[in-house]
């Protein structure tokens, strides 16, 4: 499988791809809840999430972080991907604007592997973090 | 409701899950990947071999897991959080293979929350193999139920 880096051309603190989302949308969440079969109503529902005492419907945490993942594929390939982590710190609300992005911590080899580890987070309008997350992928 | 921890260890029972192209574009679209990989099969043979999934596709589990491969806790749907998710993967995934999903409770604690007082925690372990029988993944997800509703 063809890996996108070189090994040696990476170091640390080096920024992966950012991945821009613009105008999250209630339809992303009704989409990702068809794709993925993730049909938790707090994400669609409306009359569910007023009847819970929550203001409006919020996105997937998975959906976020999916989004978040193309930094990866985008920087190493698809395919390339050895473990990605998240972590959920705030919700994503429609209307947000998304900024995904990371940058390189360090390098290791595994298993006869070289890979590249990172920490990525994505982050909103106000700059607030949403997810927080943590990569390894091979390179070449 | 107060912590089980017996349910810790407890497996379901395993689910058969195809990896589909038309899923894995539906996938792909939703979460706005316009990359030609997972649209196009010829350009997708080259560069990676066959169709390759996207990072977090396992998600689409929940499609083929029946109940009785889901151990889980009672927790309160307008309560639950998703904490934490990691996939973990040591072979190629391509559209064509069969993963055999095997999910297991990993752990359940309690931790003292902020605003959401007591909070639960609930972290669930799915091993996939494939058709070769080789472990191709694992995923790993935590869910949370808190004191209160989430999004207030």
């Amino acid at each position: 499988m063809a890996a996108k880096i070189k090994y040696n051309d990476v170091k640390a603190g080096d920024a992966i791809p950012t991945v821009t989302i613009d105008n999250v949308s209630r339809p992303d969440f009704v989409r990702y809840a068809g794709a993925s079969g993730d049909f938790v109503p707090l994400h669609y529902d409306q009359t569910f999430v007023e009847a819970a005492g929550i203001p409006t419907v919020f996105a997937q945490g998975m959906w976020t972080a999916g989004c978040l993942s193309r930094c990866l594929t985008d920087f190493a390939g698809a395919g390339q991907v050895r473990r990605f982590k998240v972590r959920f710190a705030r919700q994503v609300w429609p209307g947000d604007t998304l900024t995904c992005r990371g940058k390189v911590t360090g390098k290791s080899e595994k298993n006869g592997e070289k890979l590249i580890e990172g920490e990525m987070e994505v982050v909103n309008q106000k700059g607030e973090t949403t997810v927080k997350g943590s990569f390894a992928v091979a390179a070449a | 409701m107060p912590i089980d921890k017996s349910i810790v260890g407890k497996t379901g029972k395993p689910f058969t899950m195809p990896i589909e192209w038309s899923k894995v574009r539906e996938f792909a679209r939703a979460i706005r990947d316009p990359n030609p990989v997972y649209f196009d099969p010829e350009l997708a043979k080259k560069e990676c071999g066959g169709i390759p999934v996207p990072p977090t596709f396992l998600q689409v589990a929940a499609f083929w897991m029946g109940e009785d491969s889901m151990p889980t806790a009672n927790f309160d749907l307008r309560r639950i959080l998703h904490g934490e998710q990691e996939f973990e993967f040591l072979k190629p995934i391509f559209v064509g293979d069969v993963l055999t999903g095997t999910s297991r409770i990993a752990d359940v604690y309690e931790k003292e929350g902020g605003r959401g007082g007591k909070m639960t925690f609930m972290v669930t372990e799915i091993e996939y193999k494939n058709q070769k029988g080789e472990v191709v993944a694992y995923a790993r997800g935590t869910l949370v139920e808190t004191g209160q509703a989430v999004g207030g």
